[in-house]
């Protein structure tokens, strides 16, 4: 229906581009790496250039790519809607906060408890605990179908919430508390110690956690996307299509909707990290169930079962408020704070509001699968007319194999 | 003993409020197969009408408004959204209305803003005795109208046209449909139906002994979620018990806050979903749910 519906659109655009891509396809497939090694070049030389906003949202953005990414391998992949992911965000945030922090302090701050052991332990434990919280939830999740289990991890978010508020010692209580620095190895990721200049430009806190926040996007991409290339990712994307399909082919249902829970909650653990990193500080309000939604509204426009696309609506979700706070005063109709009107944040919720009903109802491979169809429609008709078997899709095209295969089986499993 | 008397009734009378917004949940997702997200933004939608119109209109015809106004938001919402995704995967059913949820719950809240909008309810917010234990009027009146809709419906659901029309497409839509049972018309009705129950359920929640409208009713509204899920997310009955169930656990984990100090400040308000999750565990599919039969 949908497709129907989007497919006239594209079609006067439609002679253009496989005219020109069908027959460079040799040069093409060299020209993708090669364009991916420029933008990573580009983002390596970036704080080079750029202002501290910028690299400030770039690491927002890549710790919510990191969460998007384990969000989607979730939902997108698994098909286990979850509103919980930012309950597994706090846990990671709060254990890397309690295990690296310091105890004691001034006035309200005495009561607060940590172990001041090295930060690197503290963002490890707090990934480990966050996948045991995972894997603790995963044996309800296990016995829940569907909306059931999507309603029952948005229990998980209150109580999530509830014990921010009341766990003093430990998360700060209503206030929260301030999050210690990150080091690695005895080199700051703080404003100095030791001082640092590249090139005269000096490196301070934002474009030290730039890279650090390029490294642990890159890596949890490049996890992810190969977990979906091997055997356990095709029996995640078999589970979701039909769970007695599954079981029957050998996969271990049970078993794998545990261990995508574990991996899932581990990448919302190291996330949650980074979103502690970026913020400074972590309080209550951080975790609550706008961020689980927010979480979703990413993986659902970038596209669900994309790794790709996981991290480009990640990119759109958190960056765009920002950016509209930063440029407040130039935009039209967004207003700075205080003022009447609509302000940034408020401006920036109407817009992912309104792309997620229309990505639902025009597309929904989202990002990735936008991308995707010009990108297809070249190899589509070049191979046979029709269709075309969708088993033969490449496994580089996943949110293809999302959008075209899996939806007929979903609906023929969900009437009985 | 008359606290927790007193505890229990104004339970039951939460409960009952409660049970409004899961009834119309629990239709909806009859008819249409939507769990929709969107129900605690359609709550606060017809809570801030009320509101707003009842110096100008006066109370009665702002209700009357207000109702009709959730009626009408609930009809489009089917119309232009749910309607176009009929078959669609539950999961985009459930993220689309979380859409629609994102745009009108941040309208609202920037339209109330900070503020505290109080509702001219004409009983005010007296409480009433009864044996030596205390109610608000509001609740009891609550209760009394919760009762009369809750039977209604459950007449109409049995007797009327409409209702056989739904519980025949909910048994198996495509048998319904080719008997002449028009889906979209049913689907439509029943989001209507739930639109109006939300805004009731509105009238009463932000009456005493809550302040007025506040951002906060939303959450409130949330707490139907668990009375859904919890008495079967497909079962009337269900979610009426839902309802009660997690009204009168919220009141008591209120009421009893100083012996369960150890479990933190303001634990009634996570208690609802404590119970849930309990629940769930023993049945997955709630109490009254039909249980997911898969053949091979």
């Amino acid at each position: 229906m949908s497709d129907t519906l989007s497919a006239p659109a594209g079609a006067g655009r439609a002679p253009a581009a496989p005219a020109g891509s069908a027959p460079r396809r040799s040069p093409a497939r060299l020209l993708t790496p090669l364009l991916l090694l420029a933008f990573l070049v580009v983002l390596l030389a970036l704080p080079l250039y750029v202002e501290e906003f910028w690299l400030r949202t770039g690491f927002a953005v890549a710790g919510a790519i990191v969460g998007a990414i384990g969000l989607n391998l979730l939902v997108g992949t698994t098909g286990q809607l979850s509103l919980a992911h930012a309950f597994f965000l706090a846990v990671g945030a709060v254990s890397y906060t309690f295990i690296s922090g310091e105890s004691g302090g001034l006035g309200t701050r005495a009561a607060l408890r940590g172990l001041e052991l090295p930060p690197i332990v503290g963002m490890v434990v707090g990934v480990l605990l966050a996948g045991l919280a995972g894997l603790v939830f995963s044996p309800i999740a296990a016995r829940l179908r569907g909306i059931y289990l999507g309603v029952a991890s948005l229990g998980l978010v209150f109580i999530g919430v509830h014990v921010l508020n009341t766990w003093t010692p430990v998360t700060g209580g209503f206030n929260g508390r301030s999050v210690p620095e990150f080091s690695l190895f005895g080199f700051s990721f703080g404003n100095d110690d030791p001082q640092l200049f590249v090139l005269g430009v000096p490196f301070r806190e934002a474009e030290r956690l730039w890279y650090l926040g390029i490294v642990l996007a890159l890596a949890a991409y490049l996890f992810a996307r190969n977990l979906l290339r091997s055997r356990p990712g095709r029996a995640l994307q078999t589970l979701r299509d039909s769970e007695v399909a599954a079981s029957v082919m050998g996969v271990n249902v049970q078993a794998y909707k545990a261990r995508v829970f574990l991996v899932s909650s581990m990448y919302a653990g190291l996330s949650g990290v980074m979103y502690a990193l970026s913020i400074g500080s972590i309080a209550p309000e951080s975790f609550g169930l706008t961020v689980s939604i927010l979480y979703l509204a990413m993986i659902v426009l970038g596209g669900l079962g994309s790794v790709a696309g996981a991290a480009l609506g990640a990119a759109f979700v958190t960056a765009l408020p920002l950016v509209f706070q930063q440029f407040a005063d130039v935009l039209p109709l967004v207003s700075a704070p205080g003022e009447g009107g609509i302000n940034a944040g408020i401006a920036a919720r109407y817009l992912f509001g309104l792309a997620i009903i229309i990505v639902v109802l025009f597309e929904p491979g989202g990002l990735a699968g936008f991308a995707n169809r010009f990108r297809s429609r070249g190899r589509r008709s070049a191979r046979a007319p029709g269709r075309g078997s969708p088993s033969a899709a490449p496994a580089s095209a996943s949110s293809t194999t999302v959008t075209d295969p899996s939806d007929p089986p979903a609906q023929g499993s969900s009437t009985r | 003993m008359t606290q927790f008397l007193s505890l229990l009734l104004n339970g039951i009378s939460l409960g009952a409020i409660y049970a409004l917004i899961a009834l119309g949940f629990v239709i909806i997702f009859k008819a249409s197969e939507v769990v929709s997200f969107t129900h605690g933004s359609l709550l606060l939608l017809g809570a801030y009408t009320i509101a707003r119109l009842s110096d100008t209109l006066g109370f009665f015809p702002a209700v009357l408004v207000g109702v009709l106004v959730t009626a009408v938001a609930a009809f489009l919402v089917e119309r232009f959204i749910i309607n176009r995704l009929r078959g669609a995967p539950v999961i985009s059913l459930a993220i689309v209305t979380i859409g629609v949820d994102i745009i009108l719950l941040t309208e609202l809240i920037r339209q109330i803003g900070p503020d505290i909008l109080n509702v001219p309810h004409p009983w005010g917010g007296d409480s009433v005795r009864i044996g030596g234990v205390g109610i608000s009027e509001n609740r009891l009146i609550a209760m009394g109208v919760a009762g009369v809709l809750i039977i209604a419906f459950f007449v109409a659901f049995k007797y009327s046209s409409w209702g056989v029309a739904m519980r025949a497409s909910a048994e198996d839509g495509e048998a319904a449909a080719l008997m002449g049972i028009r889906q979209g018309r049913v689907s439509a009705l029943a989001w209507v139906v739930a639109g109006v129950l939300a805004a009731v359920a509105a009238l009463f929640l932000v009456g005493a002994p809550t302040p007025g409208v506040s951002a906060a009713a939303y959450t409130v509204a949330l707490r139907a979620f668990p009375a859904a899920i919890l008495g079967g997310l497909d079962s009337t009955g269900g979610a009426l018990v839902g309802g009660l169930l997690i009204g009168i656990t919220e009141a008591l984990a209120a009421g009893y806050q100083e012996q369960l100090s150890f479990l933190g400040r303001g634990f009634g308000e996570v208690a609802p979903y404590v119970v849930m999750i309990i629940v769930l565990l023993v049945r997955p599919s709630g109490l009254f749910g039909t249980k997911e039969l898969t053949r091979v």
